[in-house]
């Protein structure tokens, strides 16, 4: 049981770690946004996920580990759907080198 | 597990140097929300060390918080009150 | 309504004992109040088809999209993993429309979230008529038939059972 949490403990933290290089390295703020939603969320859940293994299956902490990981997969995909939206009507342009934009099109009609 | 914590710490720089550095708002609203959490793995590495299980409480009303506080920023960014 | 009020009661129940995690009298029965008052405050506009808890299959059809969508999940790590620690970033990004066939509202936020987690998309805005816009770091074709069969269609198989 202690092994396997050490292990996921060790690759969300790893991820974790990607995700603000991506932050740091990538463009603009699209791209950063995605690098950082997808990396830091699955790397918090497989941290959330290590702490249940490491505190004994069905215990108070590990149960709450567990609700923590559901409010999460509900709670960041919608912040980052909600923040990208407000970035892009507050007038933030994409990257230079951006092939297309469907939706300023749809948006000057 | 000290280094782990170590380089939790190391990730929560990177995104204050966005913080800082960010051109736009937007930047610097992502970089917070991204903050927020790295900040429930970091109660749920307290509550291992520590053996303390309402670290785990801080997390979830951590990760509840942080969700609000994000939409209340993409609401300012869209420039609308709270309630449209 | 009255199904309405007690949907939200059990939900509300459930979720206080996973919560306290000891069964002693006290915290029961302090939770039994509490669920209830909120249920009888807030019951109303829970959700407005509350039939649609009692259907058995569509809890098996969650339980088999959630080992689906991990998957996905990861493959969209190594993706983003692969993207940044590349020297040059090979990133080709762009907005692109596409369109959903489902028409509820709960499936369509779950797709939204779904196509945020998964490689290489972030959806930014949906319409009434279910356009769906989404930034696709990767852009392969920006043609809104081809585009819908590339991003939408692998979860709109398993959310049309879930949701209609």
């Amino acid at each position: 049981m202690n092994e396997i949490g050490m292990v996921l403990l060790i690759i969300g933290v790893a991820f974790d770690l990607l995700g603000c290089i991506g932050i740091v390295r990538l463009p603009d703020v699209y791209n950063r946004l995605q690098a950082s939603t997808k990396s830091v969320t699955l790397g918090t859940w497989l941290i959330l996920l290590g702490v249940f293994f490491i505190s004994g299956g069905f215990t108070a902490m590990g149960i709450k580990a567990l609700i923590c990981i559901f409010f999460i997969v509900l709670a960041s995909p919608t912040a980052a759907h909600a923040l990208a939206r407000g970035a892009h009507i507050s007038g933030v342009k994409l990257w230079e080198k951006s092939v297309c934009d469907k939706y300023e099109e749809d948006k000057s009609k | 597990m000290t280094y782990l914590l170590i380089i939790l710490g190391i990730c929560c720089f990177l995104c204050l140097y966005r913080i800082a550095r960010g051109p736009t708002a937007a930047d610097r609203a992502v970089a917070t929300d991204i903050l927020g959490i790295l900040v429930v793995g970091f109660c749920g590495f307290f509550s291992l060390k520590a053996k303390q299980d309402w670290y785990m409480n801080i997390a979830l009303i951590w990760a509840l918080l942080g969700f609000i506080g994000a939409i209340t920023l993409a609401k300012y960014l869209e420039g609308k009150h709270f309630d449209e | 309504m009255k199904m309405s009020k007690f949907v939200l009661f059990v939900i509300l129940f459930l979720l206080w004992l996973l919560l306290t995690w000891t069964f002693n009298y006290q915290d029961v029965t302090i939770g039994l109040i509490l669920s209830l008052f909120i249920a009888i405050l807030m019951g109303d506009i829970f959700t407005e088809h509350p039939g649609k808890f009692k259907d058995i299959k569509r809890y098996l059809w969650m339980i088999a999209y959630i080992p689906y969508f991990f998957w996905y999940c990861i493959l969209a790590n190594f993706d983003v993993a692969y993207r940044v620690l590349h020297p040059k970033m090979p990133i080709k990004p762009g907005i692109v429309k596409v369109k959903t066939n489902l028409k509820s509202d709960a499936g369509r936020t779950f797709l939204a979230n779904s196509i945020t987690l998964t490689p290489g998309t972030l959806s930014v805005d949906i319409t009434d008529e279910g356009y769906l816009y989404v930034h696709w770091i990767n852009v392969k074709t920006i043609d809104i038939e081809e585009a819908s069969k590339e991003i939408v269609a692998k979860f709109e198989y398993f959310l049309k059972h879930i949701y209609e």
